[in-house]
């Protein structure tokens, strides 16, 4: 738990000097407390007091980096339990595996990186690769990793719990820092030396229960490795989605350093089946997913959850304003506009789409406001909608000058018809009466 | 050292409602199916009871329409014309543990069909399955008073859940659900002050708060989910640190899934249709059961099927 400035008045030299700048120790305290000021500041403070101070200062989960490069990935450095009370910084990274004695590994991971979506102006593909040595050879997961090397340069995981494997896989890729997977409490020693001598970050694994992980997550510290990843090992997925919620909150609520950081999952089970694990541990707190398979059908719907869960929930979220085509319009499509507040889009894009007309879409920037809220707000007006109407260059894709605004704001029409020079016909209020609506509209 | 496991201690437990009533209880069920009922987050079963597997239901119509997505259709191709036929097939193949069954067409606004040709199906319905049955209207107030009446009357004695009440039309379906002891779904739309509110309104009006079910709305992935997520997820804490208001079962619905053609398109690039609609409903619906829903109705045969798995892996996660 977070120190309180009278926790560190007691550790402070309670001298009042004012050497630090403030005129009593408790003043500086409570300055320190707030992140106000840095301890530094105090010449006479024990090192002891030093060290706590300092240690409590850093994040409950140890923000960890893998891979270099433009797709390094950071994960960890998260501070709440429930999305709502602030945010999910870190979204999780998702792996395809690959086993070392597979004759299509260049394939797949070929496949792997053309697999790329858009989706509301996010670039969306898996993040990571893990090689697994199956065949337990060196040479063999070596040229392996070569291979996967040659063909990407996504960040890494290296899965044997051989150090001597590891140690041919770290020949090839250790300065791209790869994490390594994993440290157990058998290997430990060397695989904790590899991730020094590679300046790499390591995964320890025990899948015995919480208190053991902790141990040996302590024994790779103390062995020099600050980079650490946890893997609570295979089991029942009702076990592990119990402990993946400890071990988060040990260490955001209880503060406890030996499970401070991020966690990597293995899914198990196929297809849909394993998808569904991986949604799990993208909504509860795992850091990296494994999966076996990377079909589309399973990859797309899984990235735009995490697109949901890790988006800021104090901020709306915005589609770009313009020309949105739907079910493919041609010159004599209905035009209609909204605003550009997600969930605003969303629905009437969907509900337009159920309709089945070809339709144009205008969406006005309306700071991410409802279309209620942003008429309320003088966001959304006959003057917007009518730049709008002009900017984005829609006259020239329809052959007529009609536009269909929503309902609730029936009011402004006639001014938009002034400003614009284009009809104004008034749409439904809500936006699930559009399908009915444009289906008579377009037979009309 | 031992290592302290931190256990949150709860002050609130979730009501649990019962729906189904056997033949020793005076029904015709041969199931019944219990919501609610826990004093933890869902699955954490190790600091408080979570008694309950949340059960999945399934949601049928009595008319479908031209718009209906076709991968929907295809597991009922045979059968979606007759809805007794449709709810047996979704209890027998598919083990639904219990059937929704939304009066869309008795809209008047759309198929207009009677009271008198609703009652019908309902009675139909009844005699094809013996799980519990829920039983919405159509949205239009005025419809909807005649047809859940009916409803409560024909289903008499058999414990249903009627819907959906909303704040702007509450009053006609707490009389039909008090009438015959059924419980009632209150509906808001992503709010969890208005969720609050409903609750209030119902009790207010004589309904009592353990025949209540909350249906928050579930966005689909992709549509808003994250905020079904929060509202949920929020309702949920706020009911298990002491809101009594707020401890009623809630059950969430993933028929958005099916108004959002991204789910179900053709479209080579994001894969196969069929298995794209079917993990996005799955994925819909799992999310909502993390947030705090203590039920679901679904749609998609493997869906269910897939989250049924899921639900009862995660279920079994035993003492820490």
């Amino acid at each position: 738990m977070a120190l309180t400035a009278l926790d560190i008045y007691k550790k402070l030299p309670q001298t009042n000097c004012g050497k630090c700048g403030f005129p009593t120790c408790l003043a500086f305290a409570m300055q320190l407390a707030n992140k106000k000021a840095s301890i530094d500041a105090c010449p006479d403070v024990s090192d002891e007091a030093k060290e706590l101070l300092e240690s409590s200062a850093a994040p409950p989960i140890k923000l960890v980096k893998v891979g270099s490069g433009d797709r390094e990935i950071e994960m960890g450095d998260e501070v709440v339990m429930h999305r709502h009370e602030k945010t999910f910084y870190h979204p999780v990274a998702y792996a395809l595996m690959v086993d070392d004695d597979s004759p299509d590994i260049e394939s797949k991971v070929q496949a792997t990186e053309e697999m790329k979506f858009e989706r509301v102006g996010e670039e969306m593909q898996l993040d990571m690769i893990a090689i697994r040595s199956k065949s337990d050879d060196p040479a063999k997961f070596s040229s392996a990793v070569s291979a996967v090397k040659g063909k990407t340069s996504v960040p890494l995981v290296l899965v044997s719990q051989n150090p001597a494997v590891m140690e041919e896989g770290l020949k090839v890729c250790g300065s791209d820092r790869p994490l390594i997977h994993a440290a157990t409490k058998d290997n430990y020693e060397k695989m904790a030396e590899l991730a020094k001598a590679n300046n790499c970050p390591l995964a320890v694994l025990e899948d015995s229960g919480l208190e053991e992980l902790a141990e040996l997550s302590k024994k790779v510290k103390e062995a020099g490795v600050e980079d650490i990843v946890l893997d609570l090992g295979k089991k029942p997925l009702g076990r592990l989605f119990q402990e993946l919620t400890l071990v988060r909150r040990l260490a955001i609520k209880k503060l406890f350093r030996p499970l401070g950081y991020p966690v990597i999952m293995f899914a198990g089970g196929e297809g849909a089946s394993e998808g569904l694990e991986a949604a799990i541990g993208t909504v509860k707190y795992a850091s990296i997913v494994v999966m076996k398979e990377a079909d589309r059908a399973i990859m797309y719907p899984l990235l735009t959850l995490r697109q949901n869960i890790y988006t800021d929930p104090q901020k709306p979220i915005q589609v770009k304003p313009g020309i949105y085509e739907l079910n493919g319009p041609a010159e004599d499509s209905p035009v209609l506009i909204t605003t550009n507040f997600s969930l605003t889009y969303f629905t009437v894009a969907g509900d337009i789409e159920t309709s089945k007309v070809p339709s144009y879409l205008l969406v006005a920037d309306s700071e991410g406001l409802s279309v209620m809220t942003a008429f309320a707000a003088d966001k959304f007006t006959a003057d917007t909608a009518t730049e709008l109407i002009e900017s984005c260059g829609i006259a020239d894709k329809v052959n007529h000058k009609k536009i269909i605004i929503p309902g609730q704001v029936a009011r402004m029409s006639g001014k938009l018809n002034e400003n614009s020079g284009w009809e104004v016909v008034v749409g439904p209020r809500d936006s699930s009466g559009l399908p009915k609506y444009l289906r008579e509209y377009a037979g009309a | 050292m031992a290592l302290e496991l931190p256990k949150e201690k709860w002050v609130g437990k979730i009501g649990q409602v019962v729906i189904g009533a056997l033949e020793s209880e005076g029904g015709t069920r041969t199931s019944k199916v219990a919501l609610g009922g826990a004093t933890s987050l869902p699955f954490l079963g190790f600091e408080g009871e979570y008694p309950n597997e949340p059960p999945i239901g399934m949601e049928i119509f009595d008319v479908v329409r031209e718009d209906y997505p076709e991968v929907a259709r295809k597991p009922f191709e045979d059968v979606i014309d007759d809805p007794g036929k449709w709810a047996k097939k979704c209890v027998e193949e598919y083990g639904a543990d219990m059937i929704c069954i939304r009066m869309i067409g008795t809209n008047p606004e759309e198929e207009n069909r009677s009271v008198e040709d609703a009652e019908q199906t309902i009675k139909e319905l009844k005699e094809a399955v013996g799980v519990p049955l829920l039983i919405y209207g159509s949205g239009d107030e005025e419809k909807d008073a005649k047809v859940l009446e009916m409803a409560s009357n024909v289903m008499a004695g058999e414990r249903c859940l009627l819907g959906l009440a909303e704040e702007a039309a509450y009053k006609s379906i707490s009389v039909a659900t008090m009438s015959n002891d059924h419980g009632i779904v209150a509906f808001s739309n992503l709010d969890i002050n208005l969720a609050k509110q409903m609750n209030i309104l119902l009790t207010d009006f004589g309904v009592k708060l353990e025949n209540i079910v909350m249906d928050p709305l579930q966005a689909g992935l992709g549509y808003g989910l994250e905020y079904s997520y929060s509202v949920i997820e929020r309702i949920r804490l706020a009911a298990l640190m002491g809101d009594k208001i707020l401890q009623v079962p809630i059950m969430c619905g993933t028929a958005r899934v099916w108004n959002a053609r991204e789910a179900f398109k053709e479209d080579a690039d994001t894969g196969d249709f069929t298995s794209r609609a079917v993990f996005w409903e799955a994925t819909t619906g799992l999310s909502a059961l993390l947030a705090g829903a203590d039920a679901l109705l679904m749609r998609h045969p493997d869906a269910v099927k897939h989250v049924k798995e899921s639900v009862k892996s995660l279920h079994g996660g035993g003492e820490q």
